[in-house]
């Protein structure tokens, strides 16, 4: 569904992502871990449009999107969340969830004018989807509340629904279970698991290495910008690289 | 015993004023309040539409460009146009900076602009300005008064429209994505949302209405100069916003009623005061009183006298429940 070849991304003589290959299935909830510093934030921001990367190339589904704006990416169905929130904090969980989904009529400054009716159609449409996806990461009661009042968790799931509203074929999930509350976070992974069997397809950054042996498959890891081994839970359990990444430090 | 004709007739000066301005801080809400954009060069293009309308609409200028003599209305639509042209290239040049990086080049700009009212001559008529700007209905409504109210009238009008098309618009899916911007470009543009094309609509529109509110002045008063348009006058804009209540239309003209009560008021007390000889340096203190206000309500009232308001899509009022104030 992705494919990244060779992408590297320099920020001067830094190597921040350096090389990395792979591919990502279909309908799978692909897990990136890796110790802090490995690159795996600089390449999930690769992917998603926020820099370009140094060299090297990206296709979702065939076609080439490297290079390509954050929303560009985003009309092709890549979705991401960042790894702190970014909600809209003064605009209400509904407003935030209601500005994701594209190509929307009321959005051209003219529509509103010469098309009020159709405009507002629309609008009943999408705030009902909206609504349907704040139920869905279980946020329906605070759906009017400004998203400046929502903790650290329900923010992540207010990201996920935001995205979710767009219909996303591949979403880039930024630490889902950093500092989430472990009855939250129960939340989140049903809700992963669920939309998984939808069709969503996920490629997931996460430490909390219980949810990532757990919910993921195949595992990729990372350290020092390069891509150290991909496999099973198993696999990554039991290779030695990856113990040395995370214990080691510095590979000599 | 106070002459009432008196003041009512001061009444509406002011209450002219009052529309003017609030007009252009209708189009600096939509930037800041609205957008996030931070245009500090709001004079310049208050100026570009009070010139482009007196030019046009103006009897012809010997020695100088200009003086076309069209219909005011012709005057009035084409310092829009001319302000959003210029919003329009000023933006694509500049738009890509944030923040102060944006405020320092619209405020060189809007400098520049001042710069060339005083010295281009030939087009501007330089420090001596733009003299017998025609007055609109002037000769069917001779009385002073009557005239005054009439122009009230129609100033309050386009107020009022502009007003109703900004809460409509603000309101729409194309405001939700501006306010999206302001809180968070990265976010919006993750989202799918062409960012740069939303804050270019936004400034351009905004800096229209700036545009029309500069010739409104213009054929108020008759007459223009390059002192009119100096960056005190950005300041004091910037002041009606923030202390009215940035976000919030409603307090974007409700600043323009508070500030320049204050401003004139304070000017009257100043001359009855201060000796003639002092005067001049005596009207500095209104700047100073204008910043005190400003301070104040920034740490009284950061939100400003009205707050912004928790703003649904218009299509939602019946869905949403109640509009929560902050």
């Amino acid at each position: 569904m992705l494919t990244a070849q060779s992408i590297t991304k320099t920020f001067g003589g830094n190597r921040a992502v350096d090389e990395v290959s792979f591919t990502i299935k279909e309908g799978t909830i692909t897990g990136l871990i890796g110790p802090n510093g490995a690159g795996k934030t600089t390449l999930f921001n690769c992917l998603a449009g926020l820099f370009p990367p140094t060299s090297g190339s990206l296709s979702l589904e065939g076609e080439r999107i490297d290079g390509l704006s954050p929303d560009r990416i985003f009309a092709r169905g890549l979705a991401r969340t960042f790894q702190i929130p970014r909600p809209f904090p003064e605009m209400t969980v509904l407003e935030n969830v209601m500005v994701a989904p594209l190509h929307q009529r009321g959005e051209r400054f003219w529509a509103n004018w010469l098309t009020p009716g159709r405009v507002a159609a629309e609008e009943r449409t999408l705030a009902a989807a909206a609504r349907h996806w704040i139920d869905f990461v279980g946020l329906s009661h605070l759906a009017d509340q400004p998203a400046r009042v929502l903790s650290g968790g329900q923010r992540k799931l207010l990201e996920l629904a935001r995205v979710l509203v767009a219909k996303p074929r591949l979403i880039l999930l930024d630490e889902p279970g950093a500092g989430v509350n472990p009855v939250l976070l129960d939340a989140i992974v049903d809700r992963i698991v669920s939309l998984n069997r939808q069709g969503v397809t996920f490629l997931v950054i996460e430490h909390n290495m219980d949810l990532v042996m757990n919910l993921c498959s195949p595992i990729m890891v990372m350290a020092q910008g390069r891509l150290l081994m991909a496999g099973t839970a198993q696999e990554v359990r039991d290779d030695p690289r990856v113990v040395e990444a995370y214990l080691g430090g510095a590979p000599a | 015993m106070p002459d009432l004709l008196g003041l009512l007739s001061y009444g509406t000066f002011f209450l002219v004023f009052v529309t003017i301005y609030g007009l252009v801080v209708l189009g600096l809400n939509l930037q800041w309040g609205f957008t996030g954009l931070f245009n500090v060069g709001v004079a310049g293009f208050v100026a570009i539409g009070a010139y482009t309308s007196a030019l046009l609409t103006a009897p012809d200028y010997p020695d100088q460009i200009g003086g076309l003599a069209l219909p005011i209305p012709l005057g009035w639509l084409g310092a829009m146009v001319t302000s959003g042209l210029a919003a329009f290239i000023v933006g694509v040049a500049a738009l890509r900076l944030r923040h102060d990086y944006l405020a320092i080049t619209t405020f060189g700009i809007a400098v520049t602009l001042q710069l060339v009212a005083l010295n281009a001559q030939s087009l501007t008529g330089g420090p001596f300005g733009l003299q017998f700007i025609p007055k609109p209905f002037a000769d069917v409504i001779a009385d002073n008064l009557a005239w005054n109210l009439a122009y009230l009238a129609m100033a309050a009008t386009l107020l009022g429209l502009s007003y109703v098309a900004l809460e409509r618009l603000v309101r729409s899916p194309w405001g939700r994505v501006l306010r999206a911007i302001r809180e968070d470009e990265t976010a919006a543009e993750s989202l799918g949302k062409r960012a740069f094309r939303f804050r270019l609509q936004a400034f351009v529109i905004g800096c229209m209405l700036m545009g029309l509110g500069g010739a409104l002045y213009a054929h108020f008063v008759g007459y223009i100069a390059p002192e009119d348009f100096l960056p005190i006058l950005t300041f004091q804009l910037w002041t009606m916003l923030i202390v009215g209540g940035s976000g919030n239309n409603r307090g974007a003209v409700l600043g323009a009623v508070v500030v320049w009560a204050l401003w004139t008021l304070s000017g009257n007390v100043l001359r009855e005061l201060v000796p003639a000889e002092h005067q001049a340096r005596a009207a500095t203190l209104q700047v100073v009183l204008i910043g005190l206000l400003l301070m104040l309500i920034l740490m009284v009232r950061p939100r400003g006298l009205l707050g912004e308001e928790a703003v649904v899509s218009r299509h939602m009022k019946d869905s949403a429940g109640e509009v929560q104030e902050e």
